[in-house]
């Protein structure tokens, strides 16, 4: 098992690396140019000296090869750089936006699980009935929803039939709950419906197959108690595969949030990321973009895990 | 002493009556909310360009002169008491007011009023002076004593005065740029009436009352609080109630849907704005190399029909030339009327552009336009355009792109037409018409042209200090420019303001660059 | 593996013999059935648009802007006095011709890398599984925003290919992990072996025996794929780096400042809204039951 761990935890790393030289890449050959936009965003008289000037402060007469080298190296001492369009630390923009945007995914994902786990069971049970048939729609229309077309009729019906509005600026979870739910929970839920029809299908299907296992027949050759069955037998081997969508999807909403972010207003790194890749700002492009990946890479690590560590069936070399 | 600055202080109360109808007492206290829908990316005024810097960072400091945002374009003094300007308008003069303080309770001398200017005529290394080719003209800075600036040109210019009103050109202290010409990059340390209390990133700014602020008895307000926010998050917010003002400006259907929302709660004002989309041609490519060509596409454009539709749904809506409808060296619109392209009579227009496209050869012209993907009020004015163009048969199709990618097919010449602007913080022509002038001397002219005649009438009307001479020699020069059409003049754009009624003392200019120092500006609550 | 997870089927469906294939499907699976009604009406209003719009999607009307719905104007108009329903009728074109052309693209090319990676396996099949697994660290759209980004626009007929080579990349990899895993199945088998050494042509194995048996999932990505390419196109178009105007497209009509409308004007957000959630639910529901008919143990 540790062997397994550490290789996994090895493996790991030419993928980062391979993230990290196709971003490079992609960013250099992307046309436009942060700081002519910078210069002259709104019309200034800027000549070619000034921009050169400031080409070469921010380090873009480089090689590439030497700009990649200063990336990597600054990468492996934690160093982040500097945003090319603020010039503060790349890693205190993230840092002041990461909270909002975990707390974010998180809530999604309780609202998601919250939803999904009874219905997909009662999905299942009622399968081919009529509670099957209703849930069903529920589910597959939360994947049809685009989630920022329902984050504006969720915008506008809370403003227009009542009058409400959620407050503009963030304030932690931990300093004024009500104030940062009230915020938070409806962005949550634009997220979270589509979250919940990816996690209630899943449940849905993975208790079914559960269902016809032998055990489950036995169990209920033996009379057990039909809800007994469900809630002791069928629920707990139907959550591992429940455990890796909400894990996988999980990993997926950060990238989810680009859009939602935008709808709402809300100042996490969904937005921040339309922001400077509008701007071209590499240096901020690339730290989320690795962000993004690794975590991503890491969720994924860890659902291998879980599968390791919960189904024994599963043997590695 | 104390009673004598009551005194002066009731004098001023007692000046400022008449000027508005509701003469209320200003009352002080309270924090104004308002909203920015973009984010200023670093400190420093002598490198930035966007309203979105000047609306948070402007009240933080003064200048050497300011705007008279209630009778706008004359100039008061902010940190001069007085000024004056030689016969042959050669040697500027500046008196300071004495005891003005910075916000770390140093005393401002004539020596920053120098240090910042020399930053901003002949910025040492390192550091960006963005508009420093409007200040060419300045020869050297004097102080004589600590409370006198002399500044000495090389040549007379019509609109240099006016120019020491810029927003832009705020005053540093002179030890902070000593220490670090990059200084204002990273901190804000002015004389303005409010002192810099916090930045969050993407979200607010924070300005706090700066009791030792130069104009007794101001600024009103406690503070204020900027909150960036854009779209319809900013509409909704205004009318929630988070914010009390944008001030940049609504489109026609935010300002109606507020106003139907809120009612009386509401305050509308409106101006033209100095601001104008225009459509760039790219002389370099075939047959925008054709003046035929380029006075067609611009004679198809029914400005005046145009102008009514388009304002029902964008924030344009005014027709004029090169210079802004309504500003006295602006073609009255009798003299607008008889330039191609602005006839009252559109089928004349159009027929006779449709001869000029079959006399050039391209009857069934295609072409693109390139645009940059900002809503408002770039796609509706685009759309419009390729609307008007397709009523002469052309076939356009519309490019949009972001930002970034808009600029670099600009300026790096990669497009046929685009949707440019050309606005600035005020309607002197000196600045204005730079955006016509030749490629080779003007760094905001996309269209890859050299034309003398432009540039000839362009240095004369900059040297002429009479205003009928000059007025004639912008005449000139719109005309010329207009018959070339290298660049086209759309709809000029139209400011709107809503802001909650609470909010007083806050006057409406032409544009959203200036008259935003915060100091008079009061809640009544 | 990953998005969208969809249930494994546990049903053996006992299929009548006689009947024909459609009769059959409509009644195994009348959902799906539902779905495919609602694309083929979809195909038909989109390739007849020209026909069956009462109004050029094109034409500003400044005497008409923001009509409510009427007997004249269906569905209203927009703020250029277009008329909303033409414009839905037309976006359908935009949304379908995107949407097939970009899940077409990449579920193919997808297809073609998972069955060379499978077919040849060692060292190419570990350097095309590492590349993959770079490109799945990319979210969907942050990888299509960036694509967009880089490419630009390149507009010919009215599309924009560049849009469609940015929806189809984040597919690349999900097909074609899909397609090895059922190719590498194939390629166990000793029949495979016993043609490869028999001297037959890799060209001859693979499109004789392992092409007919990756179909399946082939064509059940394929159509899974187009749901999320119109539902990305509509992402793209409403943060403005997708269609552009005055093109006909769903999810453009939501965007910019179209929801400054909302009071005045509902029906500009509520009708494209709606028609991006039919066409993907269509799509969906459609989908969902070609899996379980084609091959109910597929989990895409």
């Amino acid at each position: 098992m540790l062997r397994y761990t550490i290789q996994r935890l090895l493996m790991m790393i030419p993928t980062l690396f391979g993230v990290a030289v196709l971003v490079f890449v992609m960013l250099r050959v992307m046309p436009g140019d942060i700081v002519e936009l910078r210069l002259r965003g709104d019309g200034a008289q800027v000549t070619p000296e000034l921009l050169a000037m400031e080409r070469a402060r921010l380090g873009l007469d480089k090689s590439l090869p030497a700009q990649f080298g200063d990336w990597m190296g600054g990468l492996l001492t934690g160093d982040l750089g500097i945003s090319m369009w603020t010039g503060r630390p790349v890693a205190y923009e993230i840092g002041i936006r990461l909270e909002l945007s975990l707390e974010l995914a998180i809530l999604a994902t309780i609202l998601a699980t919250m939803l999904a786990l009874p219905l997909g069971t009662l999905a299942a049970l009622f399968k081919d009935r009529w509670p099957d048939r209703v849930i069903s729609v529920f589910a597959i229309a939360g994947l049809a929803v685009p989630s920022f077309w329902f984050g504006m009729i969720i915008i506008l019906t809370l403003l227009l039939n009542f009058n409400w509005m959620a407050p503009m600026t963030f304030t932690p979870f931990l300093e004024d709950p009500v104030k940062n739910l009230s915020q938070l929970i409806w962005p949550a839920l634009a997220v979270g419906y589509r979250y919940s029809a990816v996690a209630t299908r899943m449940t849905r299907s993975t208790i079914l197959e559960v269902l016809q296992e032998d055990y489950i027949r036995t169990a209920r050759a033996k009379g057990v108690y039909e809800r007994l069955v469900v809630s002791r037998h069928a629920m707990r081997n139907a959550l591992l595969p429940v455990v890796t969508v909400i894990g996988l999807e999980f990993a997926f909403l950060i990238g989810g949030l680009v859009v939602t972010e935008q709808v709402f207003n809300l100042n996490g790194i969904g937005k921040l990321f339309v922001n400077v890749l509008a701007r071209g700002d590499y240096t901020m492009i690339q730290a989320l973009v690795m962000l993004v990946a690794g975590f991503f890479i890491f969720v994924n690590f860890i659902v291998d895990l879980l599968y390791a560590v919960l189904d024994p069936r599963i043997r590695y070399s | 002493m104390k009673r004598h600055l009551a005194t002066v202080i009731a004098a001023a109360a007692v000046l400022m009556l008449p000027a508005s109808a509701e003469a209320q007492a200003p009352k002080k206290g309270g924090q104004l909310k308002f909203a920015v829908s973009a984010e200023p990316p670093d400190y420093d005024c002598h490198k930035n360009t966007s309203f979105a810097f000047i609306h948070p960072v402007r009240p933080h400091y003064s200048t050497l002169l300011k705007f008279d945002d209630k009778k706008y374009p004359a100039i008061i003094g902010d940190l001069a008491q007085s000024w004056q300007v030689s016969p042959d308008n050669l040697t500027f003069t500046f008196k300071l007011k004495p005891n003005v303080k910075f916000h770390d309770g140093t005393t401002l001398t004539s020596a920053d009023v120098k240090a910042s200017y020399e930053r901003i005529v002949n910025p040492p290394a390192g550091v960006v002076s963005i508009r420093k080719a409007s200040y060419t003209d300045i020869g050297a800075i004097d102080t004589p004593d600590p409370l006198t600036v002399v500044f000495k040109l090389k040549a007379a210019n019509a609109g240099m005065l006016a120019q020491f009103a810029s927003p832009w050109d705020c005053i540093y202290s002179a030890a902070k740029l000593k220490e670090d010409p990059k200084f204002p990059e990273k901190n804000i340390m002015g004389t303005g009436p409010f002192k810099f209390a916090g930045h969050t990133a993407g979200s607010h700014w924070i300005g706090e009352r700066f009791a030792d602020y130069h104009e007794p008895g101001k600024p009103y307000l406690d503070g204020f609080r900027a909150i960036f926010v854009s779209g319809a998050a900013m509409v909704n917010a205004l009318q929630g109630g988070e914010v009390l003002v944008e001030f940049r400006g609504q489109s026609p259907a935010n300002r109606d849907k507020l106003v139907a929302a809120l009612g009386d709660k509401v305050k509308v004002v409106e101006t033209p704005w100095i601001c104008n989309l225009v459509v760039g041609f790219n002389t370099e490519k075939k047959p925008f190399n054709d003046p035929r060509v380029r006075q067609a596409l611009s004679l198809a454009i029914d400005r005046w029909q145009g102008s009514q539709a388009l304002s029902k749904i964008a924030l344009v809506r005014d027709v004029g030339g090169v210079l802004r409808p309504g500003y006295e060296l602006a073609a009255t619109e009798s003299e607008l009327a008889k330039l191609p392209g602005f006839g009252k009579d559109i089928k004349k227009s159009r027929d006779e552009a449709k001869k000029l496209l079959k006399d050039a050869g391209v009857p069934e012209l295609k072409f693109k336009l390139t645009n940059r993907n900002v809503p408002m009020p770039y796609t509706p004015v685009g759309v419009f355009l390729i609307d008007q163009w397709r009523q002469i048969g052309l076939n356009v199709e519309h490019e949009q792109l972001e930002t970034k990618l808009y600029q670099a097919a600009l300026s790096g010449g990669n497009y046929e037409a685009g949707l440019d602007f050309n606005c600035d913080y005020m309607d002197e022509p000196n600045i204005l018409l730079i955006k016509y002038v030749s490629a080779d001397k003007s760094s905001v002219n996309y269209g890859r042209y050299n034309d003398r005649k432009l540039d000839d009438l362009y240095e004369k009307q900059m040297r002429a200090t009479d205003t009928k001479e000059r007025i004639k020699l912008i005449r000139e020069f719109e005309k010329h420019a207009l018959e070339q059409a290298y660049t086209i003049p759309t709809i000029w754009w139209h400011r709107i303001i809503v802001h909650w009624q609470q909010m007083k003392g806050w006057d409406l200019t032409p544009s959203h660059y200036v008259g935003q120092d915060l100091a008079s500006v009061w809640l009544d609550q | 593996m990953t998005v969208p997870a969809v249930a494994i089927s546990d049903l053996n469906y006992d299929r009548p013999k006689r009947r024909g294939l459609a009769a059959r499907f409509v009644i195994t699976h009348p959902l799906g059935a539902a779905g495919l009604f609602v694309i083929v009406v979809m195909i038909l209003a989109g390739v007849f648009a020209d026909w069956v719009a009462p109004y050029d999607p094109l034409t500003v009307n400044y005497g008409a802007m923001l009509a409510r719905p009427s007997a004249e104007y269906w569905l209203g108009t927009d703020t250029f006095g277009r008329d909303v329903l033409s414009r839905i009728i037309h976006g359908a074109r935009t949304a379908l011709l995107v949407g097939f052309l970009s899940s077409f693209a990449g579920s193919t090319l997808g297809a073609i890398i998972g069955v060379a990676s499978a077919y040849f396996g060692g060292r190419i099949d570990m350097i095309i599984q590492s590349f993959m697994d770079i490109l799945l660290s990319f979210p969907i759209i942050v990888l299509a925003l960036a694509v967009v980004a880089i490419l630009g626009k390149n507009v010919a007929f009215g599309l924009d290919f560049n849009l469609i080579v940015a929806i189809s990349i984040p597919m690349v990899p999900r097909v074609a992990r899909v397609v090895r895993s059922s190719a590498l199945a194939i390629r166990e088998m000793a029949y495979i072996d016993a043609a490869r050494t028999s001297g037959f042509s890799h060209t001859r194995i693979i499109f004789r025996h392992i092409v007919p048996n990756v179909t399946a999932p082939y064509l059940i990505m394929l159509t899974a794929l187009i749901a999320q390419a119109i539902l990305l196109e509509a992402s793209l178009s409403f943060l403005g780096l997708g269609v552009t105007e005055p093109t006909a497209a769903w999810g453009l009509m939501l965007s910019g400042s179209a929801d400054d409308f909302y009071q005045q004007a509902p029906w500009m957000i509520v009708f494209p809204g709606l028609a991006i959630s039919l066409a993907v639910f269509a799509f969906n529901l459609f989908g969902d039951s070609l899996r379980d008919w084609l091959d109910p143990k597929i989990k895409i």
